[in-house]
């Protein structure tokens, strides 16, 4: 089997280098040769991912049938591993994870080289670049982390296990979430690059890649908050995000992703931004390799490095290699991307288009910064320093505030020009209620002026609070407007509204599940926590919990063994729920694991971990957290996607007026 | 005494009328404009919720756990140190309360554990030397970004119009289509 494999992506490598430079030469010299080389090269594009696809099916098989003659399927499974835990090998380790990178990028190709005919020649130099990534990924298969490699000596007759960190459901799901927004942004940048090389004329390849890079946005937000709703259910620290390195890899590209999908907007509508466009974007591709490199390469320690190794270096040229070649392309044909218009005014949709740009970027710069200072610090000094949350928090901390104030404010602005005189109108009614919660959150005692971080949580409520307000009052505005028109109720004409431009309407849809999300992240200065050793019937109160120890136990099971509690939960004289927080010994791995539990409410989150054994009483440990408002930020994800959904939805045709009509005030911030 | 050196002030380089005049203004702007009337009364509200609510105090232990690492090489900060068996966070957490009991200062307690532990115990850069260029990047980078911004705003609204007033200029095959495809996209819902 492991021979089928490795076969397979030897082919795939020479099948994608011949689609590179089949491709690359049917471009430089077109002709009707040419386009016979061109489709030979898209067909080849579309085998490589054939290939690719049969190298990951021989590993996954490989997996199930628990063949550990493979030196990868040896490092990361066992005989007794769950069967999900099994097919989700293929991403549990670094050679696997390659594969699954390169497989991905052979989709995504294969989905592009099959539409081709949208844009023939844009997609031919789209699909060449696409190969030009995919024969960096198979050199890495092929030669530096092999998943196909063999064990020497004598064959073991187990596994050595799955790393138990990674034996929990959303493992299945987190990493192809992730990986897909990281790969998907591989296209967008294929586009552009395809475009610039070309000259191509006007925006329609963004149009084109519109769907692409927002689909491509909303796999990358579901893989950071996946990944976030996994270290909160399996590190059993209480927290979510602990500024990591490998949740830094995975937020820079998010932050230009975001800018990108803003900035766009102003090409696609104004002909403005062009280079920054393109940087940006480029820069979104290249900071998901470095994202790659931060964690596969060692050279920074996380808690996440769950696979280190030498491939450093191909991927140091690798971004030098695309750096330059992107730097090349740029300075040849920058004449091409000189903007159509002025900015005709300071308040403007366009404004707050660059000054939302300038703090993401801010916001990626501030997270790279830090991830790379240890590195930076040790060149200069001689030694490392660590550079953790409290360093985040106070520098990201206001960046992320002033972009919730422009969340806010943007949609209030109109292309081109807005007067004070509607920006006011518009505002002042969000900008009341954000200040009357202000209010009412200092009367019931978050007090600014004790903590720093008091203060930047009553922040971040007035501000989230003028997001949603703004957005519903945009949403009421419009639908009053057609409500009068078409007699429909307003809920009715608010889903009208949205359908004449789902693209705008959804996108304020994210924006509220953005506000959403950071009142549920301003719970956390209110977080408690109390631990104590608790025998039969000990109690330990938690806010308005107490928690009775009913007993505890030891199990045991062919994957692991384990310790256990059961714990009653009472709020006054009510049992409400009994929780069991868990501690794992994996056999395989020889590895222990903490299983937090979790009781969920809108209001609290009461978190459990089992902190292990007192040796000497032979008494559990038990930890409780009380997590105010973590659910929000769970809703708000779901309703940031589901506006994304929305947004993808086209819009509806609009309606010919045979007849002259009286136009109607359009709301603020009319045409998206 | 206050009442004189606030008249004084009030009335300081200006003759009787324009005060007169200026109390007027002052006098209709409370009495007829209903959102100034309203924000002096929130800003009231606010200044009394300042006034009558006393702040509290702060855990030291708490502040002081979160600036520390844990150094058994889980990365994670000393007080969310949840490392199964781990062999250093109780014993640091102890060090902590031990040196608070002392009546040690922050910086004295700190500066125990970077003696001890090494300097990477701090979860952040601290604010002398080179690391002070740790914090100082992110907000040079903020006004650089900034200055660039402003600089960007004003040569695009410093940029020609496309054609002076009155001045019709002939239109080729090229322009014109894209003239059309700008208005396309201007008009579009």
């Amino acid at each position: 089997m492991s021979q089928i494999g490795s076969f397979a992506l030897l082919l795939a490598l020479a099948l994608s280098a011949y689609s590179f430079l089949a491709g690359a030469l049917a471009l430089a010299w077109p002709g009707p040769t040419s386009e016979r080389l061109g489709e030979t090269a898209r067909r080849a594009g579309i085998a490589t991912f054939a290939l690719v696809f049969l190298a990951a099916v021989v590993l996954v098989t490989s997996a199930f049938q628990d063949d550990f003659s493979i030196a990868y399927l040896y490092h990361h499974s066992n005989r007794d591993l769950p069967a999900p835990y099994k097919f989700a090998t293929l991403w549990s380790g670094q050679e696997g994870s390659l594969l699954f990178w390169s497989l991905l990028l052979a989709a995504y190709g294969l989905v592009l080289r099959l539409r081709h005919k949208t844009d023939a020649r844009l997609f031919a130099y789209a699909s060449a670049i696409i190969a030009a990534v995919q024969i960096f990924f198979l050199l890495l298969l092929n030669f530096a982390a092999h998943p196909f490699a063999l064990m020497t000596g004598s064959l073991p007759t187990d596994g050595a296990g799955l790393n138990p960190l990674l034996q929990y459901p959303e493992m299945v799901i987190h990493p192809p979430m992730l990986y897909l927004g990281y790969v998907g942004f591989t296209v967008p940048f294929a586009f552009a690059l395809g475009a610039l090389i070309m000259r191509y004329p006007g925006e329609k390849w963004i149009r084109i890649t519109r769907r692409w890079t927002m689909v491509t946005w909303a796999f990358l937000t579901c893989g950071v908050f996946l990944g976030a709703h996994w270290a909160y259910s399996v590190l059993g620290w209480g927290g979510y995000w602990g500024w990591d390195p490998v949740e830094n890899a995975s937020l820079m590209p998010w932050l230009t992703g975001t800018a990108f999908l803003h900035s766009v907007m102003m090409q696609e509508k104004r002909g403005m931004l062009k280079m920054w466009n393109m940087w940006l974007i480029f820069a979104t591709f290249w900071l998901a390799i470095l994202g790659t490199f931060l964690t596969r390469s060692g050279i920074i320690s996380s808690v996440h490095a769950f696979a280190q190794s030498s491939i450093g270096g191909w991927f140091k040229w690798f971004l030098l290699i695309t750096l330059v070649a992107f730097t090349f392309f740029f300075f040849k044909n920058k004449s091409h991307l000189r903007s159509e218009h002025k900015l005709e005014s300071l308040i403007s949709r366009e404004s707050s288009f660059l000054f939302n740009n300038l703090l993401l970027l801010l916001a990626c710069f501030t997270v790279l910064w830090g991830t790379w200072f240890p590195l930076i610090s040790e060149y200069v000094q001689g030694n490392k320093v660590t550079v953790g949350p409290p360093f985040y928090n106070k520098v990201a901390i206001p960046v992320a505030l002033l972009l919730l104030l422009l969340t806010a404010v943007g949609p209030l602005l109109a292309w081109r020009k807005t007067s004070l005189e509607s920006l006011k109108r518009n505002f002042r009614g969000p900008a009341l209620g954000a200040l009357a919660l202000g209010i009412l959150m200092m009367v019931f005692g978050v007090r600014p002026w004790n903590d720093i971080a008091y203060f930047y949580a009553l922040m971040a409520a007035m501000l989230a609070a003028l997001v949603a307000l703004t957005v519903t009052s945009e949403f009421i505005r419009g639908g009053r407007v057609i409500s009068r028109h078409t007699g429909q109720s307003l809920l009715a004409s608010m889903v009208h509204l949205w359908h004449r431009n789902t693209r705008r309407y959804g996108g304020y849809i994210v924006h509220f599940g953005v506000a959403v999300v950071v009142i549920g992240i301003l719970g956390t200065p209110f977080n408690q926590d109390r631990e104590k050793e608790m025998g039969y019937g000990d109690k330990m109160t938690i806010g308005p919990y107490t928690l009775v120890c009913e007993s505890y136990t030891q199990d045991d099971s062919p994957n692991y063994s384990n310790e256990w509690a059961i714990i009653n939960v009472f709020k006054g004289d009510r049992q409400i729920t009994t929780m069991y927080p868990e501690r794992r010994f994996y056999k395989a791995s020889q590895q222990p694991q903490t299983l937090p539990r979790i009781r969920s409410t809108i209001k609290e989150d009461l978190y459990l971990t089992y902190e292990g054994l007192n040796e000497t009483t032979g008494r559990p440990i038990i930890k409780a957290h009380l997590n105010p408002l973590v659910m929000w930020i769970w809703v708000g994800v779901l309703i940031m996607i589901g506006g994304t959904v929305l947004a993808l939805i086209p819009s509806a045709a609009p309606v010919r007026v045979r007849a002259p009509a009286r136009i109607e005030t359009a709301p603020a911030g009319a045409g998206d | 005494m206050l009442r004189r050196g606030w008249r004084g002030l009030g009335s300081h380089g200006r003759s009787p009328q324009t005060h007169r005049m200026t109390v007027t203004k002052t006098k209709r702007l409370l009495t007829s404009n209903p959102i100034f009337r309203r924000g002096l009364q929130v800003g009231l509200l606010c200044l009394m919720v300042f006034a009558f609510l006393g702040a509290g105090d702060e855990s030291r232990f708490n502040s002081l756990g979160h600036r520390l690492m844990c150094v058994c090489s889980c990365n994670q900060v000393l007080l969310e140190c949840n490392h199964v068996g781990c062999t250093y966070s109780d014993r640091m957490r102890g060090e902590l309360v031990a040196g608070l009991d002392r009546g040690e200062n922050d910086d004295l307690t700190l500066q125990g554990f970077v003696q001890k532990y090494g300097p990477t115990v701090m979860a952040a850069p601290t604010t002398t030397g080179f690391n002070r260029v740790a914090w100082v990047m992110p907000f040079l980078a903020l006004v650089l970004g900034l200055l660039s911004t402003v600089f960007i705003v004003l040569a695009w609204r410093k940029r020609p119009a496309l054609a002076a007033p009155g001045a019709v200029l002939p239109v080729s095959g090229a322009d014109l289509e894209r003239f059309r495809t700008q208005a396309r996209k201007d008009t579009e819902v």
